[in-house]
């Protein structure tokens, strides 16, 4: 599909690269004593395809943003009623009474963040482990296959990780899990507390742990992608003085990529956030704040999953104030990754 | 003192190293049980009934996933109808001409964002302009729902493959006098074909096995049916319902439909990295 060298050679020496694409094909630069009228014609219908062409894509491409303001101002509306009745102080009300309408999306959103934070607390350092591994130590002929490995754990429907949460990792972690935190670090002071209670299994703690399982592969792919962009003069350079691999990466591969492996934390931050089934199965549905991480909670999407089949009007409303509030927060956690990665790619361009 | 050094030094490489393998090794390890687990209460539940007949009213025997299989199928093949031609036209825009737009650097930033937006919130949106207004749910507010999912992804990997078609490829057709759109989809679309294919099967991976977003568009529907207009049944929400139910033959069922959900998509990604890999050494 390549052009032959002899075609890009010709067009290099006669065209120095300053002849932009529109000047080639404009019809005024040619002489024009030459066109008869149907070339004059073919022209004229080529460009008139051309801005059609130009329109076309244009407009396509705007649907997504389209239907992104869309999707605010949508769930905005139908949210309005719960914003204009409890005013911005629905955020932190500790309410969720679908009986009497009185609600407020601290519980949620405390479930949301709790599991979403164990789960990164968890996912960094073992997304770290494995991009390190995959960039510096793994040998060449192992490393495509390990890396679809992860890529794949990232393919598995989410709804997946959900059931095996609930029927082989809960049983389990009731069993096993649970005691053994409670009797170490559930006896120590100040982090006791959030050990206690009643051990079944499903709860907030659960959660975050099914979570940083899902969001693992998306943090050290993103981790990988950026590990390689570091020169490898750099790198070379570091072993060449004498620095051991572990040194390399702390030194010199991580102060590189700084922004970019925040940025992939932040982007596993964001999935983790707005992941629906596998917290849902595992969360334990209750509308309840409670100091032990082994209680049951919701998280947002979890709380939507669950009761929009049974709500109406202002409950409904309630619902879509709390999707507002997820899209939001996702929003700005995923707005922040994805300026810290481009910053980080684009930093390859000047450093090397 | 300056043995001492290297040997902390060593020590603390050893240690650093071994805990990173250790970490690869316990992602595989999940890998491997999740999908061994699946594999394991999937054929269990697997029989010819699966694909032939209904899924079976509660507390009851016997009864498939038939109208949950063809359900999904419709869903998926529409979605994948429909936001094909849309992600890859726009994809040509910001590989074309999203140089110099400012549109396009939005857009591009945009789509970036809905490539991890949570999907629930998509599907909140569907049924707020779509099921609210029409007052029932239906396969379409499903198609557009998943559509929406499928649509950045299909349009980042477009406009990612068209920017690796050599350049000098490019300026021959301009040479030759094509005018843009020609160059565009005849030169440098047909290059990159592979990849647009790519992007195309990672779409369909994404949007099979997507949940929440259908459970406000297109619902479950318990009876076998062809109407898109009407509530759908599919594999996502049967399973999600069947699996939290306390039957077992419906949690039986769950197991089974999430083998053929991760079968399917497990092969759509092997054959997308398949199609690309060929691409890459052709």
């Amino acid at each position: 599909m390549n052009t032959s060298p002899a075609d890009s050679g010709i067009l290099a020496d006669k065209n120095p690269l300053n002849f932009s694409k529109e000047q080639i094909m404009d019809p005024s630069t040619a002489d024009s004593g030459m066109l008869d009228k149907r070339r004059l014609q073919t022209v004229k219908k080529q460009r008139l395809q051309d801005f059609i062409f130009h329109k076309v894509t244009l407009s396509f491409s705007l649907i997504v943003l389209v239907s992104l303001i869309g999707l605010l101002v949508s769930l905005a509306m139908v949210a309005w009623p719960t914003f204009k009745k409890f005013g911005i102080e629905f955020i932190w009300r500790v309410e969720w009474d679908i009986i009497n309408e009185e609600f407020g999306a601290a519980i949620a959103i405390f479930g949301t963040l709790a599991s979403a934070t164990i789960a990164i607390l968890i996912a960094m350092p073992l997304s770290f482990g494995i991009a390190l591994f995959l960039t510096e130590t793994c040998p060449t002929w192992l490393r495509r296959p390990l890396g679809t490995a992860i890529e794949l754990l990232a393919a598995v429907p989410s709804i997946i990780y959900g059931m095996f949460g609930l029927f082989i990792f809960a049983p389990l972690f009731a069993e096993y899990g649970q005691p053994a935190l409670q009797s170490t670090l559930g006896q120590m002071p100040l982090i006791g507390p959030l050990f206690g209670g009643a051990m079944n299994g499903i709860g907030i703690l659960a959660a975050g742990l099914i979570l940083a399982f899902m969001i693992l592969p998306f943090i050290a792919a993103v981790m990988r992608d950026v590990f390689e962009i570091v020169p490898p003069i750099l790198r070379e350079s570091a072993y060449g003085v004498g620095c051991t691999t572990w040194e390399v990466v702390r030194h010199i591969v991580l102060p590189y990529t700084q922004q970019g492996v925040i940025g992939g934390v932040m982007l596993g931050l964001g999935r983790a956030l707005g992941e629906t089934m596998a917290v849902t199965f595992v969360i334990g549905n209750s509308q309840r704040i409670s100091a032990s991480l082994f209680s049951p909670g919701s998280s947002i999407a979890s709380t939507l999953a669950n009761e929009f089949g049974e709500a109406a009007d202002f409950h409904l409303s309630t619902l879509f104030a709390l999707g507002l509030l997820l899209f939001v927060i996702t929003f700005f956690v995923l707005a922040a990754a994805k300026i810290l990665i481009i910053r980080t790619e684009r930093a390859k361009g000047l450093k090397t | 003192m300056n043995q001492n050094l290297y040997r902390k030094r060593i020590l603390i490489n050893r240690i650093g190293i071994s805990l990173s393998m250790l970490a690869m090794a316990l992602g595989l390890f999940v890998l491997l049980w999740i999908l061994s687990v699946l594999f394991i209460n999937g054929f269990k539940a697997l029989d010819f009934n699966m694909f032939f007949h209904s899924t079976p009213a509660p507390g009851t025997e016997g009864g498939g996933l038939a109208n949950a299989i063809v359900g999904s199928l419709m869903l998926v093949g529409f979605a994948t109808l429909v936001s094909t031609p849309i992600g890859i036209l726009a994809g040509i825009y910001l590989a074309e001409y999203g140089d110099t737009s400012k549109t396009a650097e939005i857009t591009r930033f945009m789509t970036d964002i809905m490539l991890s937006a949570p999907s629930i919130v998509l599907g909140l949106f569907v049924y707020a302009i779509l099921v609210a207004q029409v007052k029932h749910f239906s396969g379409w507010a499903g198609t557009i729902a998943l559509s929406l999912i499928a649509i950045p992804v299909v349009l980042r990997t477009t406009e990612n493959m068209l920017r690796l078609v050599p350049g000098s490829l490019r300026e021959a057709a301009f040479a030759l006098g094509a005018p843009r759109w020609k160059v565009a989809t005849m030169v440098t679309l047909r290059a990159a074909k592979a990849g647009v294919v790519t992007g195309v099967l990672l779409a369909l991976a994404r949007i099979s096995g997507e949940t929440a977003p259908l459970l406000f568009t297109a619902l479950n529907n318990q009876f076998f049916s062809l109407d898109m207009n009407g509530p759908m049944s599919n594999l996502p929400v049967v399973i999600f319902q069947f699996a939290l139910s306390p039957y077992d033959n419906w949690v039986r069922l769950a197991w089974g439909g999430a083998l053929l959900i991760t079968l399917t998509v497990l092969v759509l990604n092997i054959l997308a990295r398949v199609f690309f890999r060929e691409k890459i050494s052709s």
